[in-house]
């Protein structure tokens, strides 16, 4: 009795396991169809900088492949190419600097060599109206001035690092955030008085926050690379959505965010 | 004789369906542990292991792991007390209000201060104005988030030793004349220690696994606010090796003062 429905549990177990492994791979064969059409599920790892034209980019390109799905997984560029390097089941991934596509590359994971599809470049990022008065970097030191920053290991905090140098401009910022969207969420709260952002973040959040410009900036330009991934499970899906971004349609998406073409 | 002899065997025997399960679960606990130390670069582990950063961040988390406990040993044993012993209207609903925070994402946890103890929160704007006191992104701000995520683990420990606890000691000294004060302190508190000490450990150790409600209430940087988990996080963004170091040195550390304190103040059967 007891060993029956022990059995019984374990196959449970099993089952369950089994579901959340399979749960991994989309179950519907995914492939080209007849007619060159993409089907299936297309999973992107974009980062965080992308994650409205990249939204809005997924959705186009599903309307233009009925019968395709496109997940996104946004965040840090450099933990997203760790989750590839780990085996994390991706069809693309789009970097917001060359350094973590380089990871990828070198790890031997990307189908063909990574191409740039955009680039951005770095606002300050203040409060709506700038209540203090912002007009360059130099503020940011002022006393009373509290600046987020991204951390050194993404590629927001690389180029504000770069930007900061160029500029000879020493700064103790209270916070290095994990990503760009981390680092606009303290201006949007009102905790920090100015974040080093991209352009297109600050774009993006237009009703709580205002980017000022800053000369600086154009020394630390950063490319976006895309690349379809060696173990996709979707590779036909991969190299669709990869060359959608790169067609006309999703370039103007993303010259509407405020990137610059590559 | 015979007799005893069975009793003897039928109490050692262990069932297969407890046993099965109860390997099964132990692997499960434990085969994440293994895989860090697998892959743990044992070559170069001496000179990650001095490098600054690490140990600036591991002392910053046993302190404020430290401090977040104390904070919630002044606040959460009187307020387990007053679960446990005072009728008062609303008792469940205040019981599962302390249990909210075991609930909530740590991340909503911190959004949640934030919205409070911000710059622009509720109190946050009339504490820097009245006593210029800001907490985000302040070590201070470090202990706040790890003491509202793990003191609920404290109070419903406490609050489980104390409806445990036999209420007759109390009440013999309530007869010979002692207030309720002094009853807590010379009656009470002893007769639930070890449950108040496993409360605290339990607490401790959420505290200094701590992340999401403190990189975003208290944001990340090194020295202030950067705790050995967001630093395990932030190392796992360019350098896997470096996270599994640092995960490595978090267990140990963790793992060998529970222990300690095990042998010394919680004494099982």
């Amino acid at each position: 009795m007891s060993g029956r429905r022990l059995r019984t549990a374990l196959a449970a177990v099993v089952a369950a396991a089994g579901l959340a492994v399979s749960g991994c791979a989309p179950d519907e064969a995914p492939q080209a169809a007849a007619d060159g059409r993409v089907t299936g599920t297309v999973t992107v790892f974009a980062a965080a900088s992308l994650t409205e034209s990249f939204t809005r980019i997924g959705r186009d390109f599903e309307a233009a492949n009925p019968g395709s799905t496109v997940t996104l997984n946004f965040a840090g560029s450099s933990a997203l190419a760790n989750q590839i390097n780990q085996g994390a089941p991706a069809d693309v991934f789009a970097s917001a600097a060359p350094a973590p596509m380089t990871t990828v590359t070198e790890a031997g994971n990307a189908d063909g060599t990574p191409s740039s599809f955009a680039r951005n470049q770095l606002v300050i990022a203040v409060s709506r109206g700038n209540p203090k008065g912002v007009t360059g970097l130099a503020d940011l030191t002022r006393p009373g001035v509290k600046v987020a920053l991204c951390t050194d290991q993404v590629p927001c905090g690389a180029a504000a690092r770069t930007a900061l140098d160029a500029a000879g401009v020493a700064l103790t910022p209270v916070t290095l955030e994990q990503d760009v969207k981390g680092a606009l969420a303290k201006v949007k709260l009102g905790e920090v008085d100015a974040a080093l952002v991209y352009r297109t973040d600050a774009r993006a959040a237009t009703a709580e926050v205002t980017g000022v410009e800053f000369p600086e900036s154009a020394r630390a330009v950063n490319d976006y690379p895309i690349v379809a991934l060696k173990e996709a499970p979707n590779p036909a899906g991969a190299r669709a959505f990869v060359a959608y971004v790169r067609s006309a349609p999703a370039q103007a998406v993303l010259a509407g965010a405020g990137f610059q073409a590559p | 004789m015979s007799v005893v002899l069975d009793a003897a065997r039928r109490r050692g025997r262990v069932p297969a369906a407890l046993l099965i399960p109860a390997g099964l679960g132990l692997i499960f606990l434990v085969l994440p542990l293994a895989g860090l130390v697998v892959r743990a670069p044992w070559s170069t582990l001496p000179q990650r292991l001095t490098e600054p950063g690490a140990l600036t961040a591991l002392r910053l988390s046993v302190q404020t792991a430290t401090l977040a406990t104390v904070l919630c040993l002044l606040l959460g044993v009187p307020l387990a007390w007053l679960l446990a012993r005072v009728e008062f209207p609303g008792r469940r609903l205040v019981r599962a209000l302390v249990t909210v925070p075991l609930v909530l994402p740590p991340v909503v946890g911190g959004v949640a201060l934030l919205l409070v103890f911000g710059r622009r929160g509720l109190l946050g704007g009339w504490l820097d104005a009245t006593f210029g006191i800001t907490l985000p992104f302040t070590t201070a701000g470090v202990v706040l988030a790890e003491s509202f995520v793990a003191m609920p683990f404290l109070v419903i420990a406490v609050e489980g030793a104390l409806r445990a606890a036999d209420h007759r000691y109390e009440e013999a000294a309530a007869t010979l004349g002692a207030g309720r004060w002094t009853t807590f302190t010379h009656v009470t508190l002893p007769l639930v220690a070890p449950g108040l000490a496993a409360g605290a450990v339990l607490c401790w150790a959420r505290a200094l696994g701590e992340f999401g409600a403190t990189i975003t209430f208290a944001g990340n940087y090194p020295g202030r606010t950067q705790t050995m988990p967001l630093a395990v996080y932030l190392a796992l963004e360019t350098d896997l090796e470096s996270a599994i170091v640092l995960s490595l040195v978090l267990l140990i550390v963790s793992v060998g003062i529970l222990a300690a304190l095990r042998d010394r103040w919680i004494t099982g059967p």
